[in-house]
């Protein structure tokens, strides 16, 4: 059965089994692969997507559910606090192997976005379900607080 | 091939220059300055030239490719998983080269044993033992000298000036007296036809301009978008996914299956027994996963590890009171615990430790008749080479590895047997080589395939005379082999595992009576090299047991470590930088406590001071204060990183990290009870680097190493607990 999807602003139709997970039909089906997998109990948050705004684990979210809802992924979000936290990322060299980050500035910019000035309590609250083996959990909340500045500026 | 590989294990090797190019030029490669356009790879002019003396001119050809778009690529024959050596090999080449940042573009080298061996592992292609920078800061020093001055000779030859007279800066070739100038790109054609200095001139350390300084990592733009490809990201036309059921415990076996229901699957093409399993594949991974779940396989256990991790720890202790092999024995150990004031003897537990890399393992194979095409973040290709090689009846030139980054490994994408690409090899080969083939593991086939840390018992014994000083040391260390019966067993030598018994044989204190034994273990559960390897669980229980050593004797821990480093100067420094920045001695009021430890790992000293924070509900890591000394720093902010990195893995682990068995099943599967460290307990941390102008070496692994030893340490002089089996969990407070 096809399942239409708004992706990014773009409209998709996808013809897939209806429990099939949003991140393997953004990845297989729509070839978005900035999206990651790392658990599919959304418990490390590598596949982190937005749903009408709002931070979703795409790894335990069945493709019927999102469909009718707007979906952005990391190829496709470009709020303010989006770009200032790419930015902020990219000045402090957040990165090491990055396969989390596209998780992890999905939920920077959803915190951003709600809350223009977060302390490091409301960091470690929003950021907790976001693991990071290489643990640049320091830089990250670095990079959250200078995007916040260059926000406010 | 793989089999003899250096007996000395991973230590320096004694090259001369001369020795250093025939090593590196084993071939003569096209040479790779030269004409093509980047946006053309493999396009005509790629090998423009090939000089009459191979060993010259190939090295330069292996590793430096310059560009008519004025782009600089360096060819990478070691994989970042994070580490940032893409950025650290370009800033070397830039460094020698006087190119500008902006230009430099990082490539990973094709699998070639003979190309592009690591020069600490013999004939080898591998990342490893924090060695990628000390193996290739003159090899790409030199290479990149060498394309210097044909870049130059090419702008003599065409200005009609002196070489003598020009100079290179930040990417531009240029002749000051006559205004004259251009660009690599623009001289790239003609320097390809340049013949190649002998030898060429390296820059004086005091006049290098870009090492030392800050640059962007090369990965950071491509990592922050979404278009950095991981293997799981690899998208080929018709490409199949695959999934493998696995045995429920280490060393079953599939005695039969009935693949009907998986058939059944929309999607599902092929149901395949492997050598580690039945393979279910399908035309994506919704459906792969469904098909597996369908499958039915009956597994044959006999021959399978059933014991628990409890079992095993109390094998290990009976092991560990037999006779061991002696790893390093000093003076008389047993005449100086029978004359000493006081004794101390203490018991270590440590645990399986999964690498638990965020991308979990995975592979695409693509296979025909005479020719096998693999895609995958490895650390060792040239392993992965050979064995996808054997599986298929080819010649290992026969096999194209390609090397993508990856996401995390931290040891783990190193398996000498090459399991993840050997089991993916064969999928395509069962399905006849219809179809590229990606081979995907879910979160808990990764867990439960293992290769972990291996699980280490550790008893260790000191002697304090009356004045506080340590006489006797004796150390012995039960654990079982992971290279036992793989084609790196050349590096077990005298019944001694070097990756067993490193940072605990080579203990840099003065203590004139010391004895470390090593007791190899059986044990039927694959396990690994974890981040820094030996050093993860030997500078925890030696820095943790040192610091008992010092109250025992009355002695300020810093000032014990002092008095034993007198004559390591480099250590010594560590330790002494580290404990002046975090403010060592002062006090720091009720409630919380600081600890110190020091660990040499890969050739690196890593020293480091932690806070803490204790109250009735448990604790908290406030600062961590780390000084390291890793040689000439090329990226200063890439080794605060690591060391950043490397301690928040390491408290990771201590916090909360444990793989445990029950007949033989792991039990923490996925993040739900393997539970890595997140934001919220991660400390703030200071990196001081001690400036140095020996030669560089790694830092991927030592930051991990002091870590475990400076917490405990540091919540015992808050609470007077001291932990003696890890992780720590709720030990405090249980």
């Amino acid at each position: 059965m096809a399942i239409d999807l708004d992706v990014n602003g773009s409209s998709y139709s996808v013809d897939v089994p209806d429990d099939k997970p949003l991140l393997w039909v953004l990845r297989e089906d729509i070839g978005l692969t900035g999206t990651k997998f790392g658990c599919g109990i959304a418990q490390c948050g590598a596949c982190t997507v937005h749903l009408n705004g709002q931070p979703m684990r795409s790894c335990i979210l069945p493709v019927s559910a999102a469909s009718g809802q707007k979906i952005t992924t990391v190829e496709g979000v470009e709020s303010p606090a989006a770009m200032a936290v790419r930015s902020a990322w990219r000045e402090l060299d957040v990165v090491q192997c990055g396969y989390c980050q596209s998780g992890q500035m999905m939920s920077a910019t959803a915190l951003l976005e709600s809350n223009p000035s977060p302390t490091d309590d409301d960091i470690d609250a929003a950021m907790r379900g976001n693991l990071c083996r290489c643990a640049t959990y320091h830089r990250i909340r670095a990079a959250i607080h200078r995007a916040a500045d260059e926000m406010e500026a | 091939m793989l089999g003899k590989l250096y007996s000395n294990g991973f230590a320096r090797p004694a090259l001369s220059r001369r020795g250093f190019l025939k090593v590196v030029g084993l071939s003569g490669a096209g040479f790779m300055i030269g004409c093509s356009d980047s946006s053309e790879p493999a396009a005509e002019g790629v090998a423009t030239s090939v000089t009459d003396d191979p060993i010259t001119s190939s090295e330069f050809g292996a590793f430096v490719r310059i560009s008519t778009d004025n782009s600089v690529t360096v060819l990478c024959k070691h994989l970042d998983k994070g580490q940032g050596i893409t950025t650290g090999l370009s800033s070397i080449v830039a460094e020698e080269l006087d190119a500008d940042w902006s230009q430099m573009r990082a490539e990973f080298a094709p699998a070639n044993a003979a190309l592009y061996n690591n020069l600490y592992f013999g004939p080898v292609q591998g990342t490893g033992g924090s060695t990628s920078i000390a193996n290739s800061w003159m090899q790409l020093r030199q290479a990149a000298a060498g394309a210097r001055a044909m870049l130059v000779e090419a702008a003599a030859a065409r200005w009609q000036l002196p070489a003598n007279e020009i100079s290179v800066s930040r990417g531009t070739v240029e002749h000051a007296a006559s205004g004259q100038s251009a660009s690599f790109g623009e001289l790239a054609a003609a320097a390809a036809d340049v013949q190649p200095p002998e030898e060429p001139t390296l820059k004086s350390p005091e006049d290098f301009t870009l090492i030392g300084t800050h640059v962007p990592r090369l990965d950071s733009e491509s990592k922050t978008d979404g278009s950095q490809v991981f293997t799981l990201d690899v998208t080929l036309p018709g490409m199949l996914t695959a999934l493998v059921a696995q045995p429920p415990k280490f060393g079953a076996t599939v005695a039969s299956f009935d693949a009907a229901a998986a058939l059944d699957v929309p999607g599902v093409s092929d149901v395949v027994e492997i050598s580690s399993g039945v393979a279910v594949v399908a035309d994506n991974f919704w459906s792969a996963r469904k098909g597996r779940d369908a499958l039915i396989v009956e597994w044959d256990e006999a021959g399978a590890e059933q014991r628990g991790t409890d079992d095993m720890f109390a094998d290990y202790e009976e092991l560990a009171a037999a006779a061991g092999v002696t790893a390093r024995s000093d003076g008389d150990v047993d005449a100086a615990f029978d004359t000493a004031d006081e004794v101390i003897r203490r018991e270590y537990h440590l645990p399986f430790l999964a690498h638990a890399a965020m991308e979990p393992m995975d592979c695409v194979v693509e296979i025909s008749s005479d020719h096998c095409e693999i895609w995958t973040g490895s650390q060792i290709p040239t392993g992965d080479q050979f064995v996808a090689a054997m599986i298929l009846g080819l010649q290992p030139e026969q096999v194209t590895v390609n090397t993508l980054y990856a996401g995390g490994s931290f040891g783990r994408r190193a398996t000498p047997s090459s399991e993840f690409v050997a089991a993916n090899v064969e999928i395509a080969k069962g399905i006849g080589g219809r179809a590229p083939v990606k081979l995907v593991r879910t979160r808990e086939d990764d867990m439960a395939m293992g290769y972990f840390r291996p699980l280490s018992y550790h008893v260790l014994e000191g002697a304090v005379d009356a004045d506080g000083g340590v006489t006797a040391w004796r150390h012995r260390l039960a654990i079982q082999s992971f290279l036992r019966g793989t084609s790196w067993e050349g590096l077990i030598q005298d019944g001694i595992d070097s990756t067993a018994v490193e940072g605990a044989r080579g203990l840099p204190y003065a203590i004139p009576n010391l004895e470390v034994s090593h007791h190899e273990a059986e044990n039927g559960v694959p396990t690994l090299w974890w981040r820094s390897v030996g050093h993860t669980h030997n500078g925890y229980v030696t820095e943790a047991f040192l610091d008992e050593l010092a109250e025992a004797g009355g002695q300020d821990p810093f000032e014990l470590r002092r008095a034993l480093l007198a004559d390591k100067p480099r250590h010594l420094a560590v330790l002494e930088l580290a404990a002046e920045k975090a403010g060592w001695g002062e006090d720091l009021g009720p409630g919380r406590g600081r600890g110190i430890a020091m660990h040499e790992s890969f050739g690196s000293f890593v020293a480091e001071v932690v806070d803490v924070t204790v109250d009735d509900s448990g604790f908290s890591v406030d600062r961590v204060v780390c000084a390291v000394d890793c040689g000439i720093a090329i990226n200063p902010d890439v080794i605060r990183a690591q060391m950043e990195g490397g301690i928040g893995y390491a408290l990771s682990a201590a916090l909360s990290e444990e793989v445990t068995l029950v007949d033989g099943e792991v039990q923490e599967l996925n993040f739900d009870r393997y539970q890595p460290l997140r934001i919220d307990r991660m400390p703030d941390i200071e990196v001081h680097i001690v400036p140095s102008a020996e030669a560089p070496t790694g830092v991927g692994e030592p930051g991990t190493p002091p870590l475990a030893a400076a917490l405990v340490n540091a919540l015992h002089a808050a609470t007077g607990k001291r932990i003696y089996r890890m992780p720590i969990r709720d030990q405090l407070t249980a």
